[in-house]
């Protein structure tokens, strides 16, 4: 990805951006094909896609097999550079010791953030979703509707490529007829769930990824997207033609050197760069947006990483979407330490996770079938969409929001760990373990539960008083709490697990004796980590408008998961893009009136 | 089996199943021994590795077993995985200088299996000098079936070196097949799913045009 040193920046820039993520990369999309001059500062290293996947590597070529190991977190071959939940010379604290009050805290320090390591699950947030507080009374409103954000999620989709289908089903919203890209066929796991699941009513549907199916119309799409712009649709048109459909092997997670699936290095940062109106400067750690006394940002405050110097960048308008947790961090370390954007006090408030809480299951249905190429599209291909808001209304459930269940791929490539777990291997050697390892691979199905977290009063983040970075920075101090709706959902989500498994004739491996509120994942834990700066209708209740920007210093936008005023169960990136393309769009019309 | 056979083997009998019972001092390091032996790292591959290569096992970090245990291992993986029609020896896919590296690695994971492994390797030998005169490894094989017979009986090393040597033989894309792992192949058109013979076994229909 080409970069520039600081010594190449210009001396003024229209729009500062902090951020090379889902935010960022939509940000810097959106205004540069607009003609927008744009500096983006990224806290990591360039990275080349093309060049740095390890797209065919098998558990031979890597380090003990591939495994996960404190270096990388999600196995050698995740395409997380320089990341993880601790990075070198960024520390974080914890508030409490126990462990159910401590956040797990993500991070890529590299180009395209954590867009590299992604499901790329990419759903909408429904109607019901945007006004959480007006049904049932918890957490709060956001200032804008499911139809003021419709178009975008249309646009981010057309621009991605997200596959799937329409179901039709309640607080799930439909896509415009033609947007989503064919979904793949149902692996035989995901059909036995889907058959099983249904028994007990609960839906299995094709889930909404942001990869490739088929390759995009770039003549048909680029258009739409870009209707007033020949040159804007010429540069889309060029990068969607050069991206690849999928080809049925490897992980995304590895990222993808065909550019069949979304990461912000393959899909909006090359046409941004295209334009001519981005430049990129690397291995920028901001420490602070610079204030004039005319209370506008008027730049950034970085340490450039490779010489541990302080450069300062202009821009009429700043952009932070640096991830929830570093935008606070940087709000907060803002005007010297003082803060700012903070006049509501709410900077670093309301922080959210996804609820996890996770089950294997073996079912005998599974074993000793064919042989065959499961791989996919490298990710999930089904999902349960929430299915039980009446009885929730009505009451019949002890926790107040919904969670989806995404189903894992049962054949995949054995890399580093035993491919089946021990206890049916146990006493077994010779030509008989390995006909047990044939007989019980791909038997096996992991299913996940992704649920909404209530924003509440005990999960925030502020500044260390005392810990400091490598470079003298403040560092983030987490507080965490989880309510019982978060531990009510868990154990819900871990008997209709069980049910599921049972009534496809199989069981969960469980033990009974455990207490299921304990499968709660931890905060953080599930790396969708959004709110910390929510959006909302009233300036003493919110730290931005509906228009990402703060409601302090107006040329100042949040553009990440900070202004997430509530945490719905569907994955937060799609929504993250919507409301940047929207944001960036608003900031656009502006600029045209010369209102930079 | 004549009587002369039942009278010699009684005893080795007697002794595997003390040999299983004393088990538990496994996981206890052996300060003399794993003095002399080379340490694991001290740092990792970091969170910026080269990824889009092949890596030699010991090229990370130096490999740190000795050459006893190496050749127990050796054996010991040949006996667990053999050549037969599912897939080639452990030894012929170097399952061995996969748990070598595992041992050898810096990381709290594979420290832990090191203190299970290093001290398993050296009792192994240790009962099998005791009972047979020779080590694991210059046993016959029925005699190094007959110490798995006994380890396999809830042996935790047993358990580990299976765990890790199931790793490292299916990792190897040679042993696939054994497994029954297709993939890895990157094909044009729409994804295929599985075909109708899997569907029929599973008893599931694809719903997916």
């Amino acid at each position: 990805m080409p970069t520039i040193p600081i010594s190449k920046a210009q001396s003024e820039y229209d729009v500062i951006i902090v951020g090379s993520g889902a935010g960022g990369g939509q940000m810097a999309y959106t205004l540069t094909l607009a003609g927008i001059k744009c500096l983006m500062l990224e806290a990591g290293r360039s990275y080349d896609v093309e060049k740095e996947t390890p797209m065919f590597q098998t558990g031979k070529d890597a380090p003990l097999g591939g495994v996960s190991t404190p270096d990388k977190n999600f196995g050698f071959f995740d395409a997380t550079i320089d990341g993880g939940w601790q990075v070198p010379d960024e520390p974080y604290t914890q508030a409490s010791d126990k462990p159910e009050e401590q956040f797990m805290w993500w991070r890529a320090r590299m180009m395209g953030g954590r867009t590299n390591h992604w499901g790329r699950i990419s759903l909408r947030n429904g109607p019901y979703d945007f006004k959480p507080y007006s049904r049932d009374g918890l957490g709060f409103d956001w200032p804008i509707s499911y139809e003021d954000l419709e178009p975008y999620y249309t646009k981010v989709e057309q621009l991605i490529g997200v596959y799937g289908t329409n179901e039709g089903l309640e607080n799930t919203p439909d896509s415009p007829k033609g947007v989503l890209q064919p979904p793949p066929k149902g692996r035989v796991g995901d059909l036995m769930i889907q058959k099983h699941a249904k028994k007990l009513g609960v839906p299995v549907v094709p889930i909404h990824r942001a990869v490739l199916t088929k390759p995009q119309d770039g003549k048909d799409l680029a258009p739409k997207l870009h209707p007033d712009s020949p040159k804007a649709q010429k540069i889309v048109e060029e990068s969607m033609s050069s991206r690849a459909a999928c080809f049925w092997a490897t992980d995304c997670g590895r990222g993808c050197s065909i550019r069949a699936n979304y990461q912000s290095t393959t899909v909006h940062l090359p046409p941004a760069l295209a334009t001519g109106n981005l430049d990129i400067i690397p291995n920028a750690h901001v420490r602070e947006v610079i204030v004039g006394k005319d209370g506008k940002a008027k730049g950034v405050l970085f340490i450039d990483k490779t010489t541990g110097k302080e450069e300062r960048v202009k821009g009429k308008a700043v952009v932070l979407a640096a991830s929830s947790g570093e935008t606070v961090r940087i709000l907060l370390n803002s005007a010297s330490g003082k803060g700012i954007a903070n006049s509501s006090g709410l900077v670093g408030k309301y922080i959210m996770d996804t609820v996890g809480s996770d089950m294997v299951g073996q079912i005998p249905a599974l074993e000793n079938l064919p042989p065959h190429n499961d791989d996919g599209a490298g990710g999930c291909h089904f999902y349960s969409p929430w299915w039980l808001y009446k009885e929730q209304k009505a009451g019949k459930l002890d926790f107040a929001r919904g969670y989806h269940i995404e189903i894992s791929g049962t054949r995949g490539m054995p890399k580093g760990n035993s491919p089946v777990p021990g206890h049916v291997l146990q006493g077994l050697y010779g030509t008989k373990l390995k006909e047990a390892a044939r007989r019980y691979y791909g038997s096996f199905i992991h299913v996940a539960c992704r649920g909404e977290m209530i924003p509440n009063e005990g999960s925030f983040a502020e500044l260390d008083p005392e810990v400091k970075d490598k470079w003298g920075i403040p560092v983030m101090k987490w507080h965490w709490k989880w309510s019982d709706h978060e531990w009510n959902m868990a154990v819900h989500a871990q008997n209709t697990f069980a049910e599921i498994f049972e009534s496809a004739g199989g069981k969960g491996l469980f033990d009974p004796k455990r207490d299921p509120k304990k499968t709660l994942l931890k905060g953080g834990q599930v790396i969708h980590e959004v709110g910390g700066a929510i959006m909302g209708a009233d300036s003493k209740k919110s730290v931005c408008n509906q228009w990402n920007q703060t409601w302090d210093i107006k040329n100042l936008l949040l553009c990440d998961g900070a202004p997430f005023a509530s945490n719905a169960d569907k994955n937060p990136t799609e929504t993250i893009m919507a409301l940047a393309w929207r944001a960036a769009d608003r900031l656009i019309e502006q600029a045209r009136k010369g209102n930079l | 089996m004549n009587s002369q056979d039942q009278e010699t083997r009684l005893p080795r009998r007697r002794v595997l199943q003390w040999f299983a019972a004393v088990a538990a001092a496994e996981g206890v390091p052996l300060p003399s021994a794993l003095a002399q032996n080379a340490k694991p790292a001290a740092s990792g591959y970091g969170q910026d590795p080269v990824m889009a290569k092949s890596y030699e096992r010991g090229e990370v970090w130096p490999l740190t077993m000795t050459e006893a245990e190496k050749k127990a291992t050796v054996a010991l993986a040949d006996i667990i995985f053999p050549a037969d029609d599912l897939g080639p020896a452990a030894s012929e896919v170097r399952v061995a200088d996969f748990i070598d590296e595992w041992v050898s690695a810096p990381y709290p994971r594979q420290k832990g299996d090191r203190r299970v492994i290093i001290p398993g390797l050296k009792g192994m030998n240790e009962e099998c000098r005791k009972i047979f005169g020779k080590d694991f490894a210059d046993l016959k094989d029925s005699e190094k079936k007959e110490v798995c017979d006994v380890m396999a009986k809830g042996y935790h090393f047993f358990n580990v070196f299976v765990g890790l040597a199931s790793g490292a033989y299916y990792s190897d894309p040679r042993c696939w097949k054994a497994l029954g792992y297709v993939g890895n192949m990157p094909y044009g058109g729409p994804f295929k799913g599985p075909p109708e013979e899997v569907l029929k076994a599973a008893g599931v229909e694809q719903t997916v045009e």
